[in-house]
């Protein structure tokens, strides 16, 4: 298999960046997409030149390292899934492949491919955790929390902080992340207690990064890997609006 | 004590074993019973008092469970943390990958399950080569784990009561695990990391991520330092602190192809042991039965299919050798369900590296199916007829999403094809009762570090032995040592000991940029994968071992002079990175094969042709061998040391699953 990939090449934060050209033959189809940068990467290497900086770590879709944009979509051509899980038998031969990083202000470039995702971070650092220490807890089973609120936590949880959503909207909004933070722990009785605090400082930073506003086009929900919904961002707004009400 | 069945609670002590070479070797393991030694080591260690604890300062490398763990946990305590990891964010470590639970001794089930019961399961499935102390703490702290992590939000399984579901795990006959659908590592890492952000906000941590640790910094024998290359900048930093805490994960990528990330290394490991700490049983690998199979030499990662499917799936090949017709079209009486055929009581959920071997026998004996013929399948359609396809979906569904997202394959309609990957390194940093590596102030902690698992770990033990080593053990040990370096100056980055250690990190760089050769980083990442996965992997030999050492040595030669890795040390580089990693996989990979050619047995997972039954199971010597190989570097040479395994509380047996 031959494709061209058309590859967004930028030094470093303040360097001006370009789209670079390269052909790259002896691929198949059995290989994900990443495996197909890797071998352009192989080659870069025997012809003297700087490799291609992009990001990953376990390759199965869980720690929400990698992620670029693949022909004007975040992780590429499917719905709900991970860069690392494209494989190349959704391209065919002589396909020309345009590879970016994710384009947001609050997400800056560090290198080619590679952003800077700190600011979910941040966010987390401002009320995503329950305040207890440890060596703290009571019994596991002294608290019930039925099958339905545990599972509905579950789907918000299951976030891997690509940032996927953000990439894919048209603001560069990170409602779909924030929200899905706060819903998990917000549902659940150990995360009440300091339910309209956490939604307050986490929304708060979440502006304060410079993400935009969510206008509800559902752009974030088809790219996430996670298929986490977009009622999450709903719920959240009405947490806003009740953490305004009773903090 | 407590009594059980087939115990004998006579002890069992190994005197043959020569005590000659131990004499470094102090395990420090409590007074008392066994169910007493961790209160009667508690009680006795030195405690400090809060306003001495601000002024200590502890450096943590690895922001998995038990990194995480133990950085926030030690500034919840009151010490100033400084916690590092390799990805952009804490939140991606390689924990954040484990699918299938975490076991706990709660008899939730009411089937009969106790700490001891837990204990004597974990000790009998590492085949009796760890600790019986360790491995009973490790038992006795995991229920208190699981209240901890449901007080951090961790939204565990549920019965529609309200209550804990658990599931069943290889090699036990209860149900102790407990799991967050297929994604139980991930929610444990994630509340790990939100409580270590926690700290972060209260400014007790300060979390450097993208920053890699390239050498350990002893000073007048005590550790106190690292070095770290900011991988963004490239620039070498040092940083000092009154005590330091590895946990930097499994080494298993030295196999090249294995279901660990593509960063996972074991420099840091190596970096230590090369300042004198000493390596344990470094070549007891697990290698998992149920990953996807290799499908190309392009390949760089063996997804893992969670063990938990083995509660409902079955395995099985066709019983006629190179069947060709697609799996549903091969009638019930002419599949080989081999695992429920050899061990009738255990049967699919035998333990993993019985569940390992027994695959690759029937696939090297021409059984295998699919493209390569290096795989067996694992089949739901009894599972599926028997709970419903519901069920089924809500056990495994984001597994069967997961299975079709990287083969096409609709699993629910069809069996899944798998196959054995390298997955866990049982062995690691030698530690004593304390977690204390043999360099003193030097922790090791979580799969780093070789404590409890012994030749073969259970399956779900190991998110449990990385949460309770880093919350739980490690924040009641380390007082004991830090106490003593209230006294002592804290270290400066100005002493000599950190400039040599700079310097050789640079040398080191510069030597590995200035080759320029004709091959790449991956190039021979790929051969030494191949040599190890050959001669070091489920079944070992002494011939193919011998010949593994000549072969890797060779590696190592035309890696240092035929390797090529373009762009400099003074940005982001990610070749280098690779680099660096796999120059120390290669003199890793060396101790591993010999580590694994010096013990002349088979338990566990190490399985040694010449050390069998006529049935082809494992045979374990422990008049010669129950001890634990404990390595020192000697100038680019290995010396043995052994801490000899006294068995009080058990007597070994022979392991059986039939
Ligand atoms: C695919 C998979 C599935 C698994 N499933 C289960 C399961 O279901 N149940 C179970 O109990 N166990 C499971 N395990 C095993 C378990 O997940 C691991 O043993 C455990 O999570 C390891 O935790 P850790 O904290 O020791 O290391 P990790 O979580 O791997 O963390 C290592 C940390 O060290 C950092 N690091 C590494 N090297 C350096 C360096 N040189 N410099 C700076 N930082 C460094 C990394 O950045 C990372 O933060 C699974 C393992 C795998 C691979
Ligand atoms: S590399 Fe981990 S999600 Fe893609």
């Amino acid at each position: 298999m031959k494709v061209t990939f058309k590859i967004w090449r930028q030094d470093g934060p303040h360097a001006q960046g370009n789209i670079r050209d390269y052909v790259v033959e002896g691929l198949n189809e059995d290989m994900s997409f990443l495996e197909a940068l890797d071998h352009l990467n192989e080659l870069l290497v025997l012809k003297n030149e700087k490799v291609i900086a992009y990001e990953y770590d376990c390759r199965e879709g869980i720690c929400g390292q990698c992620g670029v944009f693949i022909n004007g979509r975040a992780h590429g051509p499917h719905d709900n899934i991970t860069t690392c899980q494209l494989h190349m038998r959704s391209f065919n031969d002589g396909d020309t492949i345009v590879v970016e990083p994710w384009r947001a202000a609050s997400f800056p470039v560090v290198k080619d491919l590679i952003v800077d995702r700190s600011a979910f971070d941040r966010i987390i650092e401002q009320g995503a955790f329950i305040t207890a220490k440890t060596g703290t807890a009571p019994e596991a089973n002294s608290i019930p929390i039925s099958k339905e609120v545990a599972d509905r936590a579950m789907d918000a949880a299951a976030c891997i902080g690509c940032g996927a959503c953000v990439a894919a909207c048209k603001n560069s909004s990170a409602a779909l992340f924030t929200s899905a933070k706060i819903n998990h722990l917000n549902s659940l009785p150990q995360g009440k207690a300091e339910e309209h605090k956490r939604t307050a400082e986490m929304t708060f930073q979440m502006e304060m990064e410079g993400f935009g506003s969510c206008t509800f086009t559902g752009a974030c929900e088809v790219e996430c890997p996670e298929s986490i919904s977009i009622t999450n961002i709903a719920e959240m707004n009405a947490r806003i609006l009740k953490s305004k009400l009773l903090r | 004590m407590p009594l059980l069945w087939e115990l004998d609670s006579e002890s069992f002590h190994l005197s043959f074993i020569s005590n000659s070479q131990c004499m470094k070797l102090d395990s420090k393991i409590p007074e008392g019973p066994l169910e007493d030694k961790w209160r009667n080591y508690q009680v006795k260690s030195q405690l400090i008092n809060p306003s001495n604890k601000k002024k200590l300062n502890v450096i943590v490398v690895g922001s998995g469970l038990s990194g995480a763990g133990a950085a926030s946990t030690l500034a919840e305590l009151g010490y100033d943390v400084k916690c590092f990891c390799y990805q952009d964010s804490a939140r991606r470590a390689h924990s954040v990958a484990a699918q299938g639970g975490v076991n706990a001794a709660k008899n939730y089930q009411h089937d009969g399950d106790s700490v001891f019961r837990m204990f004597y399961d974990t000790l009998k499935g590492g085949d009796f080569r760890s600790r019986e102390a360790n491995t009973y703490r490790l038992a006795e702290l995991s229920a208190p784990l699981i209240d901890h992590f449901v007080q951090q939000g961790v939204p565990f399984a549920r019965e529609y009561g309200g209550t804990l579901d658990n599931r069943s795990f290889g090699g036990v006959q209860v149900q102790r695990t407990f799991y967050a659908r297929g994604q139980t590592g991930q929610q444990l890492l994630l509340a790990a990391y939100s409580q270590l952000y926690k700290m972060v906000r209260t400014k007790k941590v300060e979390m450097f991520p993208r920053s890699e640790m390239l050498d350990l910094v002893v000073i007048d024998g005590k550790a106190k330092g690292i070095i770290v290359r900011d991988l963004v900048t490239g620039e070498l930093k040092r940083y000092a602190a009154d005590a330091v805490v590895l946990a930097t994960g499994g080494y298993s990528r030295v196999f090249r192809l294995s279901t660990l990330a593509i960063g996972c290394n074991g420099s840091a490991l190596w970096k230590a042991h090369k300042k004198g700490a000493f390596f344990g049983a470094p070549s007891f690998t697990q290698i998992h039965p149920t990953a996807l199979p290799q499908s190309s030499e392009a390949q760089s990662k063996l997804t893992l299919m969670s063990e938990s499917l083995r509660n409902d799936g079955r395995i099985w090949v066709p019983k006629e050798k190179g069947d060709t017709r697609s799996p549903n079209n091969i009638p019930e009486e002419q599949r080989d369900y081999y695992l429920e055929r050899r061990y009738p009581s255990f049967g699919n959920l035998a333990p993993r590296d019985i569940a390992s071997r027994a695959a690759k026998e029937r696939i090297d004996a021409g059984y295998g199916i699919g493209k390569l013929k290096n795989a067996v399948y694992l089949d739901f359609k009894h599972a599926i007829e028997k709970f419903g396809l519901n069920t089924v979906k809500d056990r495994y569904g984001n597994l069967f999403n997961m299975y079709n997202k990287i083969t096409g394959i609709d699993a629910y309609k069809e069996p899944m094809q798998i196959s054995p990957a390298a997955h866990f390194s049982m062995g690691g940093l030698w530690v004593d009762y304390e977690l204390m590596t043999t360099i003193p102030g030097l922790y090791a902690v979580g799969e780093c570090n070789f404590s409890d698992h012994g030749a073969n770990r259970l399956g779900a033990n190991s998110l449990l032995q990385a949460s309770v080593d880093g919350y739980f053990i490690l924040p009641n040990t380390i007082n004991n040592y830090l106490a003593t370096e209230l006294k002592e100056e804290h270290p400066s980055t100005d002493h000599p000991a950190f400039e040599k250690a700079e310097k050789e990190t640079k040398e080191n760089i510069d030597r590995i940029l200035s080759i320029n050769g004709t091959k790449t980083v991956d190039h021979f990442h790929r051969e030494l994968g191949k040599v190890m996965w050959q001669e070091c992997a489920m079944s070992r030999n002494k011939a193919g071992l011998e010949k593994a050492i000549t072969q890797i040595k060779e590696i190592r030669n035309s890696f240092w002079s035929d390797v090529k890795v373009t762009g400099t040390h003074t940005e982001m580089n990610t070749e280098l990175e690779k680099a660096l990693r796999l120059a120390d996989f290669i003199e890793l990979g060396i101790l591993m094969c010999t580590d694994a050619l010096e013990r002349e047995e088979s338990c566990g997972a190490h399985f040694r042709e010449e050390y069998q039954t006529e049935e082809g199971e494992a045979m374990r010597k422990d008049e010669k061998f129950a001890y634990v190989s404990a390595w020192e570097y000697d100038q680019g040479d290995f010396r043995l040391h052994k801490e000899v395994l006294e068995f009080e509380f058990v007597n070994p047996s022979v392991r059986s699953y039939k």
